[in-house]
């Protein structure tokens, strides 16, 4: 029963990739990516992964739509009909997709028991034994992530600093000038006295 | 200052107000209890940032700009980094290697919790002030 939901969530996931690439509409492409997130998070718990889901659902199909969202306003929301199409580029892609699948066929099974992170000493077999133990907290995920691979977990915080210092040097925090504000009041509505707050910016 | 500033989007509005407190002690939920059931700080941290999202989103830029100013988000980006870094400089202090907690405290699990209890935190901090102000800088560029 498990691996069938999971066959059905992983079709959903390739038929949700394949309307994002015929879509032409870039606007139902973002909404269909935060779709795939979502799907691919219902995979994640399938899988007993809670806190991959728990990621995937809120960065993935949250967050990361608004982003999306955000940069579509800079654009159109129309993709510009290509005028060729690229044989070249194909081939590549179907040469690079078919090494990765062959790559896959040496990886453990989904699950195995034998796979080498699964019966090496210090990993897999030190951590669901030892932590209650050595860092006595119920959730291994946590004293995984924060305690035995600290280190690990401080070099992506560094990342999403770097990440946000990037994006804060590159777009900026600029604040606007109010005479370029967007007016309080949507278009069409009815003429309002001008209240307190706007006597206050002027 | 009016209460609803968009006469158009008065039932976002109200509905907005009411759900963003529950969304904050949620991301509390989700950061504190990370060491009991899934979750911890980065998933905290994001959606912590999406209650500011959505204030952005509803209200306007300007208003969540007043809330949350871009300088406050800046020392927090920083501070989450910081906050995880002096956690392991103080465990060396102790006598142990960068990132051990387990000398933090008398009792080594009790030092392990207190270690990824801040770990934990900075990691949200940073989380969730970069998010913020991707969304800040997005936005503001229209």
């Amino acid at each position: 029963m498990e691996a069938f939901t999971i066959m059905v969530l992983l079709a959903f996931l390739a038929i949700i990739a394949i309307g994002i690439i015929v879509l032409r509409d870039l606007l139902a492409g973002v909404v269909l990516l935060g779709l795939y997130s979502l799907v691919a998070a219902g995979a994640f718990v399938v899988m007993d992964a809670v806190d991959v889901a728990f990621t995937e659902a809120a960065v993935g199909s949250g967050i990361s739509t608004i982003l999306f969202l955000g940069a579509l306003s800079f654009t159109k929301h129309e993709q510009k009909p290509r005028s060729h199409d690229s044989l070249t580029a194909l081939f590549f892609v179907v040469v690079t997709g078919a090494l990765l699948i062959y790559g896959t066929l040496d990886m453990p099974h989904y699950g195995s028991d034998l796979a080498p992170a699964q019966v090496h000493p210090d990993l897999a077999q030190h951590y669901l034994h030892k932590s209650d133990s050595e860092i006595g907290i119920p959730n291994v995920v946590t004293s995984v992530l924060a305690s035995y691979r600290g280190y690990d977990t401080l070099g992506e915080t560094v990342v999403v600093f770097t990440a946000g210092v990037a994006v804060l040097s590159l777009l900026g925090l600029r604040r606007r000038r109010p005479e370029e504000e967007a007016p309080e009041d949507a278009p069409g509505d009815l003429p309002t006295v001008p209240d307190d707050e706007a006597e206050h910016m002027l | 200052m009016k209460l609803y500033p968009r006469q158009r989007h008065r039932v976002l509005q109200v509905v907005t107000k009411l759900i963003i407190p529950f969304v904050m002690l949620f991301a509390l939920y989700v950061q504190f209890h990370g060491d009991y059931g899934p979750g911890g700080g980065f998933q905290a941290g994001v959606i912590f940032a999406s209650a500011f999202i959505l204030h952005g989103l509803i209200f306007g830029l300007q208003r969540t700009r007043t809330v949350l100013t871009p300088t406050i988000l800046r020392v927090l980006m920083a501070l989450g980094v910081l906050l995880y870094l002096f956690t392991g400089i103080a465990s060396m202090f102790f006598g142990a290697e960068f990132l051990n907690y387990s000398v933090l405290l008398h009792d080594p699990i009790h030092g392990q919790h207190l270690g990824i209890f801040a770990v934990e935190l900075g990691v949200g901090i940073t989380v969730c002030a970069v998010i913020v102000s991707l969304f800040y800088s997005f936005a503001s560029k229209r």
